[in-house]
């Protein structure tokens, strides 16, 4: 057999196809779906403790029950169920908001796409923005727990509960910062069919940080 | 090119790629052929703090009620002899042979994230330091490597200890997480054309089902630890009893990671024998697709079984039934692959090198541990045991008999690929009977120290329990194993300079790593290979071996676009620039991004110490060098 | 080149505005009866309260996944890197709940 006989022709091809994947799929978007599958795991984890724990707690403020504590103070089911359904809205919206900037990013020049559905820096700048507007609420929701005396120290509810939409929130701001890195590239460059891929793989992780919060709703804020 | 430094001088290599030398070359590097050496070397760095460990444990209990350590230091001693052994040694030699033998299995250059390959490893060297470091200063962790909860939390464990525990473990999740994202996309997408997944050589199928048992698994861990960190330092309730806390929580999420853990520490193993095994007998590796779907049904079960780690603690009679079958049932997969192995040297022309050697080793020793794994299962059986030398005997027969005799092999077997050179037979032999005796010298005993009820953990035990003899034996085995380990050490230093220069295929393998040179040049293939079988070097040179199986060729498209040549030997050494092959460009950022981790976790530290502004400091410092650096690294191009 | 061809396919065939909206009115309503049912005292009492959003939680999930996500439309390899971890995640998390008796048998 000859023995690495590449030509230069050869080579300028193989530089241009370095890309070759056994697959066709790009490997950025295996890789991220791979994060995914991890990702469940960690949330099944915080999910199932705080599930777990559900109506262990020793002392109040409880999520759904008033409690009364032996001093006589009367604390009120603590949950404020019109902020969460607001702020539920506010992400699920973000995933549309982030479809139509993925659509945006691959359908760039194509006649009267940009025209019917928006440009893709608007609707990154209002995905992030929604986004936003979710951590907002997260941290009216925390500050206002605190003052009615509930912490993450105070009982098992409020240890889990905080560490569990904590977690969640820490994942919504990650992909704001992603988001605005990805609105910085396009005011500067401009994101085109070519770039689809990084805008895919950050609306992957934002469509799960949205499933993600579709269950913690249901079960920690709905069931009672 | 990865081995200038690791290759002797004489051998017949001359440097591909110049500028590759010294140690800013091994601290930039991107090379997985290189970051594979480095696994390699820091690995059996911590083998050797791992060993010494025990010996300094099977001294103190050589005899009853010695004094050689106290009783503080033991417990350091058996919680960082676990830890090391598990984290800083069999998962990073695994890791050593992922790195270096997927992508050449495969038919790939490089991995498919290079410089993510790079940040595993620094964060696993650095995290390794963090665990490691605080033994030479009297804080190591001392809650035993499972740091059951509420033990480890802030009640019972107060100083810095156990701190260094549940932070060093987080960082080494890191490094194991990002390097299985980083297979797994490797494995699906880098394949050779014609390289199906039912052609892939075993170990990568086995390295292939670890990931997906790293990528569930370590999230479980990662979770666990935040809690006893968030008890630990910002007063938490989780683990905490008194508050309601449920002290079976830990437990539960801690074995619904190590349970899995256990098949990531022996898969891998399994996957070199079973490179190994077929080779040495020159015959096909029998049952191959039982052999992959055993692996997977393997990985599938085990995380369904972790509570047998737990019948102890009372779970009642339904979840102590079902987790007693599911364990039953995982050992039908596992007692599979032991037939197969068997079957693949049945009739075979079989060679005993030393990998050989330690491979039939692994079979029987492994199968020893398996059958008092089944005992275990078995909760009434279970209760008996649980907590006595004879689960420590179990462990280490599946450990060290399974999966060190599995990575001697691979070592032995592949030493030439990564060196050029052959290790020293004699000595090899040498090292695998001290070995083979050894370890049974020290572990059998146990079994009976067990029964006779010997708790594990103890620093030290009274005359006239029936322990004193079997405790001597298992010292003595010991000492054994360390003189073994010894003379490998000798063996694979002095081999680098001297062993005999092993060409292409010393050993005539079946698979794609033999038909390049030794050691391989930076960009691996200076053509893609097209692979019509699951042996094709054996087509190649021994088509007698392979006629009977199937072979095909790869679509016209899929080789055209790949540049795909037919299956042949490569013997010229060209540099990656002659043969127009972009070659991913050496960076620092990876070890950047690893070192900002490392700074905010050590703050966590200092936060413990009292030192407010000095940790947020560190924490906020570590964490802007993160994200700076690794927005360096997003920016800048791969090649 | 392949991967070209794969991402021409899977843009075409990805959903439509048309249906981006679907999705975006199913979510909204689906949340609003949730939140509806959450205030009603004899639904929050009757016994399919809980199996009823746990089912509405799945579609919403389901819907999201399905068209935003495109898994419906995107290559069958990543259906099965999101549904293998997904499938065992929700068994360790059902085994937790009979395991810590927050679910019984019978």
């Amino acid at each position: 057999m000859a023995s690495a006989p590449a030509t230069a022709s050869g080579a300028h091809e193989a530089h241009e196809h370095t890309h070759y994947t056994t697959t066709g799929l790009d490997n950025r978007k295996i890789a991220i779906w791979a994060f995914i599958g991890s990702e469940c795991m960690l949330f099944a984890s915080l999910i199932s403790t705080y599930l777990v724990y559900k109506g262990r707690s020793l002392v109040g403020p409880l999520p759904h029950e008033a409690w009364t504590s032996p001093a006589g103070q009367v604390f009120k089911p603590i949950l404020n169920m019109p902020v969460t359904t607001a702020s539920t809205f506010v992400l699920l919206m973000s995933s549309l908001t982030m479809v139509l900037a993925l659509a945006a990013v691959e359908n760039k020049g194509k006649p009267g796409y940009e025209g019917l559905l928006g440009s893709s820096k608007t609707w990154l700048l209002a995905t992030a923005l929604l986004g936003a507007a979710f951590l907002g609420f997260q941290a009216y929701e925390f500050t206002s727990f605190v003052h009615e005396g509930l912490t993450i120290r105070t009982n098992l509810f409020g240890t889990s509960f905080f560490t569990l939409t904590g977690f969640h929130g820490t994942h919504v701001a990650v992909g704001v910062l992603w988001l605005m890195s990805l609105l910085f590239i396009d005011l500067k460059r401009g994101l085109g069919p070519k770039d689809a891929i990084i805008v895919d793989i950050s609306a992957l992780y934002w469509h799960f940080v949205d499933v993600v919060w579709i269950a913690i709703f249901t079960l920690v804020y709905l069931i009672k | 090119m990865a081995t200038t430094t690791a290759a002797p001088a004489s051998a017949p290599v001359h440097d591909a790629s110049p500028g590759q030398t010294g140690l800013w070359s091994w601290v930039t590097t991107v090379d997985h052929k290189r970051i594979g050496v480095l696994y390699l070397y820091t690995a059996l760095f911590y083998l050797l703090v791992g060993g010494l460990e025990a010996a300094l444990i099977r001294t103190q209990l050589a005899r009853p009620n010695l004094s050689v350590v106290s009783a503080e230091t033991y417990n350091q001693l058996f919680t960082m002899h676990g830890t090391t052994m598990v984290f800083l040694v069999v998962m990073p030699l695994s890791a050593a042979f992922f790195n270096y033998l997927i992508p050449l299995q495969i038919g790939a250059r490089d991995v498919a994230f290079p410089r993510l390959n790079a940040f595993s490893y620094w964060v696993y060297a650095l995290g390794g330091l963090f665990i490691t470091l605080p033994i030479f200063f009297g804080v190591a962790p001392n809650g035993g490597w499972f740091g059951y909860a509420p033990l480890s939390g802030p009640t019972y464990s107060g100083g810095f200890n156990m701190d260094f525990w549940v932070l060093g473990l987080q960082i080494l999740g890191i490094s194991s997480l990002a390097a299985a994202f980083n297979f797994i996309t490797t494995i699906i997408n880098l394949r050779a054309p014609g390289m199906t997944l039912m052609r892939m050589p075993m170990f990568t199928w086995m390295s292939f089902v670890v990931q997906f048992l790293v990528i569930l698994a370590f999230p479980v861990i990662t979770a666990a630890l935040f809690f006893l960190q968030f008890d630990r330092f910002f007063g938490t309730n989780f683990y905490q009893v008194q508050a309601g806390g449920d002290p079976l929580l830990w437990q539960h999420l801690f074995w619904v990671f190590g349970h899995p853990e256990v098949y990531i520490l022996i898969l891998p193993a399994f996957g070199l024998v079973s490179e190994v095994l077929p080779t040495h007998s020159r015959k096909p590796l029998f049952g191959y697709n039982v052999m992959a779907y055993s692996g997977i049904m393997i990985g599938f079960l085990g995380f369904g079984v972790w509570a047998h780690h737990m019948f102890a603690v009372g779970m009642g009679p339904v979840a102590d039934s079902i987790f007693s079958m599911a364990t039953m049932l995982i050992g039908l997969p596992t007692g599979v692959k032991i037939f197969n192995w068997i079957a693949t040297m049945y009739g075979g022309s079989l060679r005993f090198p030393t990998s050989m050697k330690f491979a039939i080793g692994l079979i029987a020793m492994f199968t020893i541990g398996g059958i008092s794994g089944v005992m275990h299962s078995s909760p009434p059986s279970n209760m008996q045991q649980t907590d006595t030398y004879f689960v420590v005997a179990h462990f280490h027969y599946v450990l060290y008999g399974g999966a060190m005799m599995g990575i001697f092999s691979g070592i032995y077997h592949y030493f030439p690929k990564i060196t050029g050179r052959l290790m020293n037979e004699t000595l090899g032999s040498w090292q695998f009977w001290l070995n083979f005796i050894g370890l049974n010298l020290t572990f059998f005993p146990m079994h009976f120290s067990g029964m006779l009820g010997m708790p594990r953990r103890i620093y030290t035990y009274d005359a006239g329990q029936g322990w004193d003899l079997f405790n001597l034996m298992s010292t003595a085995g010991t000492y054994m194993l360390v003189v073994a380990g010894l003379i490998f050490a000798f063996n694979f230093f002095r081999s680098r300079k001297v062993g005999a220069l092993a060409g292409n295929d010393p050993w005539g393998a079946p698979t794609l790593e033999w038909s390049i040179p030794s050691p391989p040049p930076d960009y691996n293939f200076a053509q893609i290979p097209e692979v019509t079988s699951r042996y094709p070097m054996w087509d190649l040179k021994s088509p007698e071996r392979t006629a009977g199986l199937e072979h095909s060729h790869a679509d016209a498209a899929a080789i055209t676009e790949a540049h795909a040549v037919p299956i042949h030997e490569e013997t010229e050494r060209r540099t990656a620039a002659e043969l127009g092959i972009p070659m991913p460009f050496n960076t620092i950022k990876p070890f950047m991004v690893a070192l900002g981790i490392i700074v905010m976790f050590s703050g966590m530290i200092v936060l413990h110490a009292g030192k407010f502004p000095l940790a947020m400091a560190m924490m906020i410092g570590g964490g802007a060098f993160l994200v700076g650096s690794l927005y360096a690294w997003l920016t800048s191009p791969l090649e | 080149m392949s991967s070209d061809r794969a991402h021409a396919d899977h843009a075409h065939e990805h959903p439509t505005w048309k249906q981006y909206k679907w999705v975006a009115l199913w979510l909204t309503l689906i949340t609003i009866v949730e939140v509806w049912a959450y205030y009603i005292p004899s639904l929050v009492a009757s016994k399919g309260f809980v199996p009823a959003l746990l089912a509405m939680s799945a579609i919403k999930f389901s819907i999201v996944v399905l068209f935003y996500m495109h898994l419906k439309y995107d290559h069958k390899l990543f259906k099965a890197l999101f549904v293998g971890p997904l499938f065992i995640a929700a068994c360790t998390l059902v085994a937790f709940l009979f395991l810590f008796g927050n679910v019984r048998i019978g």
